[in-house]
């Protein structure tokens, strides 16, 4: 027994080396393409599909390039982000959560981490590019402008050898012209708007300094200081007290109406996508299992992913004898079954599962799922 | 008195803050400032607060893993406190730990089955030639698989890995364990696979259990009773249905309202508290949730208010001062 599972896992250096040398042949040219100059605008820029959304990814893929084989982290995601809306993408650590964000912004750990396929149409107002071809140089631009990121850990994020001060100072004036006096006021304003009650004093502090919530404050401020279209918020609540949590998404919610931006909100806990989230992805495994309002996806999930990950989180208030628990855990990245990925832990699979991986079907305009049960239902379509 | 596996008195813990050449004390962090409680055999006690409020230091003094300042911990009869080292020695196997982090809690050179067998050989808990099996016995009650232990502990995924620190816990036969945040570190799906396999092994093995963790979701699910903590002291303390059915102190309820529910159409109206917890190096006077409270009165910031016990649910609120709530 203990034999067959060491073979599963292993490979020889002379393997391991065959794949590096594959893995370099391939991330090296898509690296040239990435780090050109002067590219001239039309090749990566595009027409939005619709032009209220600020985000659209479009079967994205996004792959590592690991000495042990390609692990593809997101395989082929597609979901909208709309104008002014806010969208939760939920699934358990690895499902490429983060990556799709990372894709977005083009921060993936390269060489790597590569952008293998799909686009990400970003819409800058006057014109919509596709992340994915844009080379590195013009990303600097659109990067902390239009899209800004607030990180999970607010410790590590923040540079402990500056202060507070000089880093809010650094993001404005990168993607501003304005002059020193005009930039401190702003990074004082942005500072007051997070509800940091003496932005002068906490504007001369230095990171340790500050408790955690004050520092995720901090985050935000920098996020906000360009109005950005759009902020991808990657776990921003998970290191902080639920007292804290609570004021934190307070903030985000109040100021996402004031300066009209979306959210990409990313996280594990149900709890706070049902506060926060308009619309819902659910992300298993590097695919997008079900996404609709949140509405839909809360009341009436489809995907027995779904449904298990509602019954496997304890509510107060109501009373169970035992949690609901998937068996079993995520399958291994490198060697991703041809099947549905969830169907060695669902318990409603049945002889359809055994065959490819199921298409997205409509359940209503906005309600998607990916799994055989629904083939066909409520008058959908399979694409 | 005998009935219950745990007693916990006043349990006082602080630590000084030294500075200077001499390691002159200049002042006192006090992590846990009067606490008690108690833990009828075979039942579960949630203790929840947020992080710096010294749930955790409450639960490495009851396991002397540090010395108290002050109070008393009796641990089936006995003060552990007075307990010489070899007795201590002899009683540790009863009590155990489960820590948060399984990443950093076991030792990534010892295979798995070192890793529950050593306190198991060392204690003789079971016969030298009945060791073997006896692990395989501990893993599958765990839910690990026999083979399994050859394997060392960077083979595992996090949810395995808190399997076999509650199988090292359960090797020992505990009367009681100490399960600090075990499910803090873990995802929604494995969390369930644990909490699931702890109140399994509580019915069939009758262990006692102090649930520390942040979550208070988690700790209604599996507490019999919860006590809420709030810089070191314990503000309320009552039975699992009548803490969750009728919150009394004011950070309980906001602590409640703060949680966000799995459910869109459900809008809670939410007391937001203002700013976050002081610094237990430097509490604020009176009551200590004073400067957070919603409900704040001119004695609050004077008077430190005593616990009162109102039918098994106790308080420590000035706002109960006349009378039952």
């Amino acid at each position: 027994m203990r034999k067959e599972n060491k073979n599963a896992n292993y490979i020889s250096a002379r393997e391991s080396r065959k794949i590096s040398r594959d893995n370099r042949r391939v991330t090296d040219q898509l690296e040239k393409r990435l780090n050109r100059q002067h590219v001239p605008e039309s090749e990566y820029l595009c027409q939005m599909r619709d032009p209220k959304n600020v985000v659209e990814f479009d079967r994205l893929s996004t792959s590592f390039f690991t000495d042990i084989g390609v692990v593809k982290a997101v395989n082929g995601v597609s979901f909208d982000v709309p104008q002014g809306k806010t969208v939760g993408v939920v699934g358990e650590s690895g499902c490429g959560k983060s990556v799709t964000s990372l894709s977005l912004m083009q921060l993936l750990q390269r060489p790597q981490g590569q952008i293998t396929g799909g686009e990400i149409r970003l819409n800058l107002g006057d014109k919509a590019i596709d992340v994915a071809k844009t080379p590195s140089y013009v990303m600097q631009h659109v990067r902390g402008n239009s899209v800004a990121m607030i990180f999970q850990e607010p410790m590590t994020s923040l540079n402990p050898i500056f202060r507070i001060g000089d880093q809010v100072d650094e993001v404005i004036q990168l993607h501003t012209s304005l002059d020193k006096d005009a930039v401190k006021k702003r990074t004082l304003e942005a500072l007051e708007m997070v509800g940091i009650a003496s932005a002068d004093r906490v504007y001369s502090m230095f990171p340790h300094e500050l408790s955690g919530g004050m520092r995720q404050r901090v985050m935000i401020a920098m996020a906000l200081s360009c109005s950005p279209r759009l902020i991808i918020a990657d776990e921003p609540t998970t290191a902080l007290d639920v007292t804290i949590q609570a004021q934190i998404l307070d903030l985000l919610r109040n100021l996402k109406d004031k300066i009209n931006a979306s959210i990409m909100l990313i996280t594990h806990d149900l709890g706070v996508i049902a506060e926060m989230a308009d619309y819902v992805v659910v992300m298993y495994a590097g695919r997008v299992v079900e996404k609709g309002t949140a509405k839909e996806v809360f009341l009436s999930p489809a995907h027995p992913y779904t449904v298990g990950l509602m019954a496997s989180k304890p509510v107060i208030n109501r009373e169970v004898e035992r949690l609901f628990s998937i068996p079993g855990s995520v399958p291994n990245p490198i060697n991703m079954p041809d099947y549905c990925f969830f169907r060695d832990r669902c318990d409603q699979r049945f002889d359809r599962c055994a065959g490819p991986y199921p298409c997205e079907v409509q359940l209503t305009a906005t309600h998607k799922v990916c799994c055989w049960l629904h083939e066909g239902a409520k008058g959908g379509e399979a694409k | 008195m005998t009935d219950n596996i745990l007693e916990v008195r006043d349990l006082v813990k602080h630590y000084p803050i030294k500075s200077g050449m001499f390691g002159r004390v200049v002042g006192r962090v006090r992590a846990v400032d009067g606490v008690s409680f108690s833990i009828p055999r075979g039942s579960t006690m949630g203790l929840v607060g947020e992080s710096g409020c010294g749930k955790t230091t409450v639960g490495k003094t009851i396991l002397r893993l540090t010395d108290k300042t002050s109070g008393s911990v009796t641990f089936d009869g006995k003060e552990i406190f007075n307990l010489s080292k070899s007795e201590m020695r002899s009683l540790r196997p009863r009590i155990q730990i489960i820590f948060q982090d399984p990443y950093s809690s076991l030792s990534p050179r010892l295979p798995v089955s070192e890793i529950i067998g050593e306190a198991v050989k060392e204690h003789h808990i079971v016969p030298d030639a009945e060791l073997d099996d006896y692990i395989t016995q501990v893993m599958r009650a765990c839910g690990l698989q026999p083979y399994h232990k050859d394997r060392y502990p960077h083979e595992f995924s996090g949810g395995q890995r808190q399997r076999i620190c509650i199988a090292r816990a359960l090797a020992l036969k505990p009367d009681f364990i100490v399960c600090d945040e075990p499910v803090s570190a873990l995802d929604v799906s494995i969390q369930a696979q644990i909490i699931n396999l702890l109140s399994d092994l509580q019915k069939q093995f009758g262990m006692a259990y102090l649930f520390i963790s942040h979550d208070l979701s988690v700790v209604e699910h599996i507490s019999d009773a919860v006590g809420v903590m709030y810089l070191g002291t314990m503000v309320e303390y009552a039975s699992k249905r009548e803490l969750f059915k009728k919150p009394l102190h004011p950070y309980t309820r906001a602590l409640f309202s703060a949680i966000p529910m799995p459910d869109p159409t459900v809008r809670m109206d939410r007391i937001l508290l203002k700013g976050s917890i002081p610094s237990p190096a430097n509490p604020p006077s009176g009551c200590k949730f004073h400067t957070r409270c919603p409900n704040c009165m001119e004695i609050c910031k004077t008077v430190d208010p005593e616990p009162r016990d109102f039918g098994g649910h106790t308080v420590a609120c000035h706002l109960y001062d006349h009378g039952t709530p």
